[in-house]
């Protein structure tokens, strides 16, 4: 017997007036009954989508997969200030989940997890709940809107933008720089590490740039940064502003922005006030909110330290949290989020199956930034694990490029079909 | 001498069931961090070379070439010189033994 989708609403429907009887469990449907062992993966980005097909894969398809994401589809962060510089479109970057779903068998929900229960292993949502074995948490990042004043939700998918997750405010932010009349200033706020992909915020600069050189060529780029220098690949950005968009990049360290207004596009410095044309400011950053549902943001109650043999969290037995959540020396990118879900996936295989996990995971980060149209750099580095330290070290040999090229920006181009297809194909 | 194979032939046969599953892991998660440029599997689609079903005396002589510096590179040379002599053996055999699609 099949069950289709509506005979599985009407399901839900009755655990509901079951569930209203006092005495039961729980005061909700079980979304879809568990039967075997199973992993429930919350956040479908580069790490939950990874580990939730990597556990499919590697465990012949024994382990039950549920993967819950709040998006209806995919949209790489990487490469997403393209789309600012005009060498991509938002839909370049789209991806849908279905292939997940058709050739690894992972149940997909489209949904937000509203609580987590690590002692009776549930997960809650708004319709439902759903038990596991094991938990994959893969938040992301999420925005301390509260620590620039003025700023919150609402003005940053509205008027001044983060653009910090890739989508409609990136969109926005290009229509806001198409509309700024040449002669404007666009501003960049950084805000101090750690955060999402220490190198965006100067390949931003550069993609700004980049636009305004060919279609607004007496516009001004300035980047405030609240960090005391430039955080990646210094020299190779700016030998990128010098050389190729000379004038047009003005770049401040120690300057933290605490305070913006939103009608005069202002930005507050300890210094001094900024006003720009197109203002963009990344607000500090910690651990995505589904992290806080299980208290697992147990470093700085930022983010989520964890054990670098299975990612497992250091606050619950089962839930393991991997991706830019993570408290690590690892740089919070795609590439590292994808390389720990694997080892995460490979670990929780294991441990399901009583076996030992990989005792000297090492994993590899490649991460490249557009600096023009056609042309990139690279930070480079291979991380193993230390025993003595516990924690994830770079190994010899990592480094950046020698020189911006456009072969590099060929190679960046692949490397983002390459790692979307190992995520979702 | 005769003996002393005896024993490794032995010891092989008692530890193969338990040991030889977590070398294989151990290889292809070592691998799998390298997908994002090369593919899954070593199955690239572009831009980047196939590494799937490649010779395994190559893979190892191109890594080795990687991080003397002998053969040039944009970024293999800094990935080569993060791994040790023994994990291009188990890189080299994983991806020898993948499917080219």
């Amino acid at each position: 017997m099949s069950f289709s989708r509506r005979d599985f609403l009407k399901a839900g429907a009755a655990g509901i007036v079951i569930g209203a009887f006092p005495g039961l469990a729980f005061a909700s449907s079980e979304l879809i009954k568990k039967k075997g062992q199973r992993v429930v993966v919350v956040g479908g980005g580069f790490g939950g989508a990874t580990a939730a097909k990597y556990i499919r894969k590697w465990s012949n398809n024994k382990i039950e997969v549920v993967l819950i994401e709040r998006n209806p589809m995919f949209i790489s962060c990487p490469m997403s200030n393209t789309v600012l510089g005009g060498g991509r479109t938002i839909d370049d970057l789209t991806m849908s989940y279905t292939e997940l779903k058709k050739k690894y068998g992972i149940k997909l929900i489209k949904g937000e997890v509203t609580a987590i229960d690590p002692e009776k292993q549930t997960v809650m949502l708004a319709d439902g709940h759903l038990k596991y074995d094991r938990l994959i948490v893969s938040p992301g990042v999420d925005f301390m809107y509260d620590k620039v004043e003025g700023l919150n939700e609402s003005v940053a998918n509205t008027s001044i933008t983060h653009a910090w997750k890739a989508g409609a405010q990136t969109v926005l932010l290009r229509k806001q720089l198409e509309a700024m009349p040449d002669g404007g200033v666009f501003a960049i706020s950084i805000p101090k590490g750690p955060y999402r992909c220490p190198p965006g915020p100067y390949e931003r600069a550069c993609q700004v740039a980049h636009y305004f050189k060919n279609n607004k060529p007496k516009s001004k780029v300035l980047i405030l940064d609240a960090n005391p220098d430039i955080v990646s690949k210094k020299g190779l950005f700016t030998a990128a502003w010098n050389d190729l968009y000379p004038g047009m990049v003005e770049y401040r360290p120690n300057a933290l922005v605490t305070k913006v207004d939103v009608a005069s596009k202002t930005a507050k410095t300890e210094f001094d006030d900024v006003k720009a044309d197109v203002l963009n400011v990344l607000p500090p950053m910690k651990a995505g909110a589904v992290a806080d549902m299980a208290g697992l943001a147990n470093v700085d109650g930022r983010w989520c330290g964890v054990d670098f043999l299975t990612y497992e969290s250091k606050v619950h037995k089962g839930i393991h949290v991997i991706g830019d959540a993570v408290s690590a020396a690892l740089p919070k990118s795609g590439h590292m989020a994808t390389s720990q879900a694997k080892v995460c996936a490979a670990a929780v295989i294991e441990l399901m199956q009583d076996k030992q996990p990989d005792q000297n995971p090492t994993i590899a980060n490649t991460c490249y930034s557009m600096v023009s149209g056609n042309e990139a750099v690279h930070v480079a580095n291979v991380y193993r694990f230390n025993v003595e330290k516990q924690a994830m070290v770079a190994a010899e040999g990592g480094g950046v490029s020698a020189k911006r090229s456009e072969l590099e920006g060929a190679f960046a181009g692949y490397w983002l079909k390459n790692i979307l297809n190992d995520v979702l194909l | 001498m005769i003996m002393h194979r005896t024993l490794l032939v032995v010891s092989g046969i008692l530890f193969c069931t338990v040991v030889h599953a977590e070398v294989d892991n151990h290889a292809r998660n070592l691998a799998a961090s390298c997908y994002a440029c090369h593919g899954t599997d070593g199955n690239s689609e572009g831009g980047m070379p196939v590494l799937a079903g490649l010779d395994k005396a190559l893979f190892v002589t191109q890594m080795k070439d990687f991080k003397s510096g002998a053969r040039p590179a944009t970024v293999m040379h800094q990935h080569a010189k993060g791994y040790t002599d023994e994990e291009f053996e188990l890189l080299a055999g994983y991806f020898s033994a993948q499917k080219r699609h």
